[in-house]
């Protein structure tokens, strides 16, 4: 059964000439407990569909269904504590005045949690983060730790479901190893669904079980892991992106 | 044959509350007409490396070392006048981002043009002229109409083609490219890096490409460093990169994810003390 079902889905800004379709006709399905990328590049459209699902991009049209919930203009309470985010940037998403304490209280005591104390301990753990880390601020912390510390923070209320805006991209390789390796472990112990946005396909192989690929706005394949592997894209765009992901190759270069 | 520029025992130092904190450690390498690869993850010194080069670190830092010449004078004794014939001139660098790296309020003509008077003396129309070549030379389509744009109104890879060819104009002997494709997408990443590549090819220039991603150095470049904690851990032939010794080497290829070797679990780094401690390998040749 799926548990994310987006079908037609358009997201514009702007009005009149200024009209932008940021996203054209999308159209995708995640299996419960999948994990499902989406790639493209900068201003192909694959982080407005996360922002239009977590009610950040409020002109869109078309069907995203997530779990129980068929979303509209109003979205039920239940539905932000079932779907959580993490964002790409580890610096700018952590309040740099609050606590990782605070943080994670806050998030707690708003989705209505009694025993925050033991929650926060359990969290902290859960990310490989120890009790020492509870009253860091984030600038006592590297940029992987802040990142296990949004992990923590979309694990709070419990989702089933969450979206991961290029999770590791401002990670160092050995880090974004680490970090990857966490959100395969939790994916596991929490039977959560994920999708994935990424640039880095190589990230998403290694994720994902399906990705679509997105180009201007629309997606123009959606290919399993299987296929990726075998290199064996349907798309022309699809095999540009494989074979740019295997380091600089000066005949694709001139070819390009 | 003497090298283009020869660095021995380069040391770059800033005082901190907690005493010295050396950011780069005894690096030595020679540059040849060659494409230089320096690779290391955010902190290991490889940006640095860089900038000391061409002495753009602000005191209270310091720059020393046994040795820093380029074709035999002595960087590290040259006034601050003598450098500014040296950068932009001699060695140009190219740095990460674009947007942070033009002038947002200065046309890209009188961005371009300025750094070549400046460099040459020549008049307004040579260097017009000139500026129209070398946007060409980054396949830059329509110059005339780019030359009176401003960079707000180019994409990233635009600008980055626009920066490469401000700092060829002066067709300079040495490029330091400081991650000069992580701003941007992969096909214009392919893009760059091959306008990159054959504008060190024709004109016989020293490149040194300082980035963290491994595949492209590997690809891209002829030799590797690879820096940790400041210092050079290992040296090798670009294209033997999946055959390095260093365990911290080896740890980085096996934490990348494979397309085509899928692996449950990806290895996680065990950093080792040692590593820190080790003297720095030399990259002379």
């Amino acid at each position: 059964m799926s548990h994310i079902h987006i079908e037609n889905l358009n997201v514009w800004f702007g009005d009149g000439a200024d009209r932008v379709d940021a996203v054209k006709n999308a159209t995708f399905d995640v299996p419960s407990g999948a994990s499902f990328g989406l790639v493209g590049e900068s201003g192909s459209g694959k982080s407005t569909i996360l922002r239009a699902m977590m009610g950040l991009a409020p002109t869109w049209s078309g069907t995203i269904q997530v779990g129980d919930f068929k979303l509209g203009k109003k979205r039920p309470k239940e539905f932000y504590k079932d779907v959580q985010m993490v964002f790409q940037d580890p610096y700018a998403s952590l309040h740099p005045r609050h606590s990782v304490d605070q943080v994670l209280g806050e998030t707690l005591s708003l989705h209505g949690f009694k025993d925050i104390d033991n929650r926060i301990m359990k969290l902290l753990d859960d990310v490989g983060l120890g009790p020492a880390f509870r009253f860091r601020y984030p600038h006592q912390l590297s940029g992987g730790q802040r990142q296990r510390v949004a992990i923590a923070r979309a694990l709070a209320p419990e989702p089933s479901v969450i979206l991961l805006d290029e999770p590791t991209s401002a990670l160092d390789v050995s880090v974004q190893a680490e970090v990857l390796n966490l959100l395969s472990d939790l994916r596991e112990e929490h039977k959560l669904t994920y999708l994935m946005v990424s640039h880095n396909l190589a990230v998403v192989a290694h994720m994902c079980d399906a990705t679509a690929v997105m180009q201007n706005g629309e997606i123009v394949e959606v290919m399993t892991v299987e296929d990726m592997r075998a290199m064996n894209p349907k798309h022309p765009y699809t095999k540009h992106l494989l074979d740019s992901s295997f380091g600089y190759n000066p005949n694709a270069a001139q070819s390009a | 044959m003497t090298p283009l520029l020869d660095v021995k025992n380069l040391r770059v130092t800033f005082p901190t509350r907690q005493g010295e904190f050396e950011a780069v450690r005894g690096v030595s390498f020679t540059l040849g007409k060659e494409r230089l690869g320096i690779v290391g993850e955010s902190g290991s010194g490889k940006s640095m490396t860089g900038r000391a080069i061409l002495r753009l670190i602000r005191p209270p830092g310091r720059v020393e070392a046994d040795k820093m010449e380029l074709h035999g004078r002595d960087l590290l004794s040259m006034s601050e006048k003598e450098m500014q014939g040296v950068r932009g001139q001699k060695i140009s660098m190219v740095m990460q981002d674009p947007k942070f790296s033009l002038n947002p309020v200065m046309t890209i003509a009188d961005q371009i043009m300025e750094i070549y008077r400046f460099h040459t003396g020549a008049g307004k129309k040579a260097a017009w002229a000139k500026a129209i070549e070398m946007l060409e030379a980054v396949s830059i389509r329509d110059p005339e109409r780019v030359m009176r744009s401003y960079p707000h109104e180019m994409s990233g890879g635009m600008g980055q083609r626009i920066m490469i060819a401000m700092m060829l104009v002066t067709e300079p002997e040495i490029l330091i490219a400081d991650e000069p494709t992580s701003a941007l997408d992969v096909s214009v990443q392919t893009q760059v890096l091959s306008i990159i590549d054959r504008l060190v090819r024709e004109r016989g220039m020293g490149l040194i490409f300082i980035s963290h991603d491994l595949k492209l150095v590997s690809s891209f470049c002829d030799r590797v460093l690879i820096m940790y904690a400041g210092r050079v851990v290992e040296v090798c032939e670009a294209d033997k990169l999946d055959q390095a010794t260093h365990p911290y080497t080896r740890g980085l290829l096996g934490s990348l994810p494979d397309i085509r070797e899928p692996k449950d679990r990806l290895e996680v780094l065990k950093r080792d003390e040692t590593w820190r401690i080790a003297e720095s390998v030399s990259g002379r040749t």
